[in-house]
């Protein structure tokens, strides 16, 4: 096993340990934003298809990363003006304390 | 450079935990949103400097991201927000389908025989990634009512199943030991795609927030595989905290439906509801109660406090608008108006709120299922709107009932209980509410919107 793989597998058991403990926290009253919103997060793998797409020079790869850029795009930027709109309208128009503090 | 490549993906990663902890509460929700998208804008800035554009690949990235961008945010802006749930399942197939893909263009480039630990995340991603991709293809059209939202089964689905799952370990283990040629892994994908419908379709329409949570799980593991073939951090975080939310909300969904995740997903394979199915034959005979809108009108005019138990015939009728604009005139009159929201309310966890948000409800009157059931008692009135199972109390006192076992809402408790609905038809589990047949229930029969908006010209004119 490499330096590297090792470092990403650290990488990626701190992240879930991190993932849990912060989704723990989200309300039930916003699940659907964050899970819209996380949608949107893993639309990273934009990264990994502007790879393939920027070096293509096969048909095969023309064709691969031009599928996979057009519907990772249409994934974040929906992904993020979605979460944004439902998110917009939780705004409470009270100043009251939210659902979730109530409940402690 | 590439230190500073490095740390830019270091901080999208930051970025993207910081928005998610910023979504614990709805105030800071919004900002939390624009941090992740932040996160986003910083990683791919970083991504710029590592790609050497082709000719043909400066133009398809062009086109690509263009059409992208403009694709998504006309479908966000415009999607109704009933349909945020298909929405979701369409936006996760894709970033499923994406991470196959490229996990099939990264295993092009490494040659019949690639290093086991380089070609082990890309199968991982092409058989999660398509498993996710055509998973939420068909739970789209079953939410977007393409397809039938009943199970789906045929004889030996099972067989199928375990079939698909041993040629997928096959061909995996073809890919990795013998020959990573484009056969080996494009089979592959071709399987995990076939699996993929096969393990959504006799999986029903009322347990789509289950699926739609664990196949968001899928896709966010088949990014973060992605990101150990590509050696970036910023996938693996990214994609890991995306996995780890879908699990979760995956267990809160099926916890809040008393059941085992096994049993949401393999439950029409077996026989655990023909039970519940035929007994609710025979209390078709026991007769209910129902009134006309005006004494209805009357009872909640007259009540003190009162409490709205929203489901899925809510979500389907569109009637949170009306059901806001009762709960308004209630309040005009001194009211108290509170909305009891069980986790699996709505089509996705947590789509009740949205759509009550949507409808201008403030989030303060949005009362979750430990928050409200002691206040049950205290209520006047329980106005149930389009659900059903959610308040059967079959879940707490019938041992050999499907749903006992289920949290339910404790609407029986108060002190009368309207039931509206469309007809006497069982709800999703197949079985009788006995609070129909309740002595302090009223039946109210109709479509939940035309009922409710009948409800507010009664309230108006007690």
């Amino acid at each position: 096993m490499n330096n590297e793989l090792l470092n990403e597998l650290t990488f990626f058991v701190l992240a879930v340990f991190v993932g849990f403990e912060v989704i723990s926290k989200v309300p039930t009253i916003l699940h659907t934003p964050l899970m819209s919103g996380t949608n949107a997060i893993h639309g990273i793998i934009l990264v990994g298809a502007l790879l393939i797409a920027a070096g293509a020079n096969s048909p095969v790869t023309i064709a691969l990363g031009l599928v996979a850029v057009t519907l990772v795009t249409t994934n974040v930027v929906g992904g993020f003006v979605v979460t944004d709109r439902m998110l917009e309208m939780f705004k409470g128009r009270q100043p009251a304390k939210p659902a979730e503090a109530a409940k402690k | 450079m590439s230190i500073l490549i490095s740390l830019a993906y270091l901080l999208a990663a930051v970025l993207f935990i910081l928005g998610l902890k910023q979504l614990s509460s709805p105030k800071g929700a919004r900002n939390g949103n624009f941090t992740a998208a932040l996160g986003m804008l910083i990683a791919l800035g970083a991504t710029l400097p590592l790609l050497h554009f082709t000719r043909a690949g400066i133009t398809i990235t062009a086109i690509g991201v263009l059409i992208g961008a403009v694709v998504g945010t006309f479908g966000a802006r415009l999607v109704r927000m009933t349909a945020i749930p298909q929405m979701v399942a369409l936006f996760n197939g894709v970033g499923g389908g994406a991470a196959a893909l490229v996990a099939v263009a990264e295993l092009l480039k490494f040659g019949v025989h690639p290093a086991f630990s380089e070609a082990l995340p890309s199968v991982f991603s092409i058989v999660i990634g398509s498993v996710s991709f055509a998973g939420s293809m068909v739970a789209f059209s079953k939410l977007q009512e393409l397809m039938t939202g009943t199970p789906i089964t045929y004889p030996g689905q099972q067989v199928v199943n375990a079939v698909l799952a041993a040629l997928i370990v096959g061909f995996a283990i073809a890919v990795l030991a013998i020959a990573c040629v484009p056969f080996s892994f494009v089979s592959l994908m071709v399987l995990a795609l076939i699996l993929g419908v096969a393990f959504v379709l006799p999986i029903g329409g009322a347990d789509m927030p289950v699926v739609i949570s664990l196949l968001n799980a899928f896709t966010g593991l088949a990014v973060a595989a992605s990101g150990f073939t590509l050696n970036n951090f910023a996938l693996i975080v990214a994609g890991t905290l995306v996995g780890a939310s879908g699990s979760l909300l995956t267990k809160l969904m099926s916890d809040a439906m008393g059941r085992s995740l096994g049993n949401v997903l393999f439950g029409a394979f077996g026989q655990v509801r023909t039970g519940g199915a035929a007994a609710a034959s025979d209390g078709q005979s026991r007769s209910v109660r129902s009134a006309s809108a005006e004494d209805l009108g009357t009872l909640l005019a007259y009540s003190q406090r009162v409490i709205i138990v929203p489901g899925y015939g809510l979500a389907v009728a569109q009637a949170q608008h009306a059901a806001r604009e009762l709960a308004d005139v209630l309040e005009q009159r001194g009211v108290d108006v509170e909305y009891a929201i069980h986790p699996v309310a709505g089509r996705m966890p947590g789509h009740m709120n949205v759509l009550l948000a949507e409808a201008n409800v403030p989030y303060e009157q949005l009362k979750e299922m430990d928050q409200v059931n002691d206040d049950f008692k205290n209520a006047d009135v329980a106005l149930i709107v389009g659900a059903n199972d959610v308040v059967n109390p079959a879940a707490r006192s019938t041992p050999g009932s499907p749903i006992y076992g289920m949290p339910i809402l404790n609407a029986d408790q108060a002190k009368n209980v309207i039931f509206m609905k469309r007809s006497m038809r069982p709800g999703f589990a197949g079985i009788d509410n006995d609070l129909m047949f309740g002595p302090k229930t009223v039946m109210f029969f109709g479509d939940a919107k035309d009922s409710l908006t009948k409800l507010v010209a009664a309230v108006k004119a007690a």
